[in-house]
């Protein structure tokens, strides 16, 4: 059976972000079956059941996630929704909030009330300026219809809901970083434990989901947990999946299939494959920049969780993009390495320093000033940071040198020795 | 102390403070309403908020520091923020860059003398199937090449 896209069945119908055209195609009737055949506890054991991964990164199961939160309630709990999309490659998110908030907002009201919090809090990255006026307003229509508010849809459940825009650091999609900086602070990622389902935002229980795994909830609580965990790659890879390509292939863009998807399939069929005809794929990054590169001989790969997790590197937020024969590995790293410095919240020592230094080798052997044992200072640097700081930022700068410099070792012993960067002006083009 | 900002804009942060449980979550809701009315948030400014919120000036300042949006210093009518990172990078984003230095006759980070334009390189702005990508102000455009360019500017003289 074709697989029928879902997550992105509105999205190009004209007026898809609003409540009326959201309605038509039968939106909110999730909300509806949701608050009225299941209890809270009965919706978790729902999305449990579907096998629901976390779509923000590190594909830990939403179900368990909720679980984890203190079963007394002396506290108020937090729904915090990450939509603080800053992954390079990824844009999925945007696309969601854009032009479906409501299918977005819908998971969000189901997910509070299974967690039973009466406040969420929408994050949204402070560059979406379009995405939070598009979600103010679908806010706006949410409560005027009565799916937000007091006592929504005659079921005794409240739900109050605060967008907060965020002011631009990558960090913040981090989940203790977003909590800090809900709180009106700098975004200094915390030390876990404790999780933040048990001290999360304001020090109470705190459920952090982002916005593709929300949006997954909706279609849950409409279609069921067979229907979803039969899709994709059971039993631990299911659902529909909503992946990024960019770089250089001829039609970028957000794909929607089922998770399991062979990754040539989605850059010669979706994204209609390389850009030039005459310079075939070189390297690809399956899922956002922070992830191990696959060289092209080993893009043969399933784009699910735990094949991504076999063949080295992991699907990440699937912002995957692509390299072609012309672009100077160098030169990429060197780009990737000044994002995460730039990035770097300074907090850790190995993290604030090592990306510093990372930057001016990499800057030395692009320019052809390099060291003779430059390649192997990255490659013990990238491994100082990697499990030596307070998150996993330490991990999404080491892993693109750890595996950059081990795939393409030729490439930069070439730079070292040469002292030139050969492929620099085919790169920009 | 005298309050630096308009009366309205005084009143939107009192809202704040009560919008959430607790009044430090207003701090950055609060900084954009003043940076929306001033163009840049000044030392007078954060001393403005920090005695709203009640904490000190040294706190909103090391806050103000931390996030990018934030603009220490008045930018151009139109700020132009061309996306530098790896996607971007891979379709052209150093041509559109060198070519946009040359057009407005500034370096990057720089506001013309006017004030009619400022330029930043900024990182990953979530757009990659639009690369190359550039924001301005909250206009957002994707893929620009150097005659895309030339019309956007066109449009803003």
């Amino acid at each position: 059976m074709a697989f029928e896209p879902i997550l992105t069945r509105n999205i190009r119908k004209p007026g898809s972000e609003t409540i009326d055209v959201y309605m038509a195609s039968g939106g909110y009737q999730g909300l509806r079956r949701g608050l009225k055949e299941f209890t809270p506890d009965k919706l978790i054991e729902e999305v449990k059941a579907s096998g629901l991964r976390g779509r923000g990164g590190a594909g830990f199961p939403t179900g368990m996630k909720w679980g984890f939160l203190p079963k007394t309630k002396d506290k108020p709990r937090y729904l915090c929704v990450n939509a603080d999309e800053s992954e390079p490659g990824t844009f999925k998110d945007r696309l969601l909030i854009e032009k479906d908030p409501h299918l977005v907002l819908e998971g969000i009201i189901l997910s509070a009330y299974a967690i039973q919090s009466g406040l969420a809090f929408f994050y949204i990255r402070g560059e979406f300026h379009q995405g939070c006026r598009t979600f103010e307003k679908a806010v706006q229509e949410a409560y005027a219809k009565g799916f937000l508010g007091k006592n929504i849809l005659g079921s005794g459940f409240d739900l109050d809901i605060i967008i907060y825009r965020g002011a631009g650091a990558y960090i913040c999609g981090e989940e203790t970083a977003l909590l800090e900086s809900l709180e009106g602070k700098r975004g200094y990622p915390r030390i876990k434990p404790p999780f933040p389902a048990i001290v999360g935002l304001y020090g109470c229980p705190t459920i952090i989901n982002n916005v593709e795994t929300l949006a997954n909830v909706t279609l849950i609580a409409e279609r069921g947990a067979a229907w979803f965990a039969s899709i994709g790659r059971p039993p631990k890879n299911t659902g529909p999946k909503l992946f990024c390509l960019s770089g250089h292939v001829k039609r970028p863009g957000v794909f929607e299939a089922p998770l399991g998807v062979p990754f040539l399939e989605l850059l010669n069929e979706y994204a209609g494959g390389m850009k030039h005809p005459d310079r075939p794929l070189k390297a690809a990054v399956p899922g956002g920049s922070s992830m191990k590169i696959l060289p092209a001989a080993k893009c043969d790969v399933l784009m699910d969780f735990d094949s991504l997790a076999a063949a080295g590197t992991m699907l990440g937020s699937a912002g995957g993009f692509v390299m072609d024969s012309g672009t100077c590995i160098v030169w990429a790293l060197h780009n990737v390495a000044r994002f995460y410095a730039h990035e770097s919240c300074g907090q850790c020592t190995p993290c604030r320093e090592g990306t510093g230094w990372l930057v001016k080798i990499l800057a030395r052997l692009e320019r052809g000033d390099g060291h003779p044992g430059d390649v192997d200072l990255l490659a013990g640097i990238a491994g100082k940071i990697e499990g030596n700081t307070v998150c996993p930022f330490g991990e999404a700068i080491a892993w693109p040198v750890e595996s950059y410099v081990r795939v393409f070792r030729d490439e930069f012993e070439e730079h070292a020795r040469a002292k030139a960067c050969p492929g620099k002006a085919a790169a920009a083009r | 102390m005298t309050i630096p900002v308009r009366p309205d804009t005084d009143h939107k942060i009192d809202e704040l403070l009560s919008r959430f449980p607790m009044r430090g979550s207003a701090l950055l809701p609060a900084l954009y309403l003043v940076q929306e009315e001033k163009g840049h948030v000044s030392d007078e400014s954060m001393e403005y908020i920090a005695s709203k919120i009640g904490v000190s000036p040294a706190f909103v300042s090391g806050v103000v520091s931390f996030y990018t949006m934030f603009h220490r210093r008045p930018v151009g009518r139109h700020h132009i923020q061309v996306c530098r990172t790896l996607p971007c990078a891979l379709s052209g984003s150093d041509t559109l860059m060198a070519h946009l230095k040359a057009r407005l006759g500034i370096r990057d980070g720089e506001t013309r003398a006017d004030g009619k334009f400022s330029l930043a390189s900024v990182e990953c702005l979530g757009a990659c199937d639009r690369a190359p990508f550039i924001q301005i102000n909250e206009r957002e455009h994707g893929p620009v090449d150097g005659t895309k360019m030339d019309e956007i500017l066109k449009g803003l003289e």
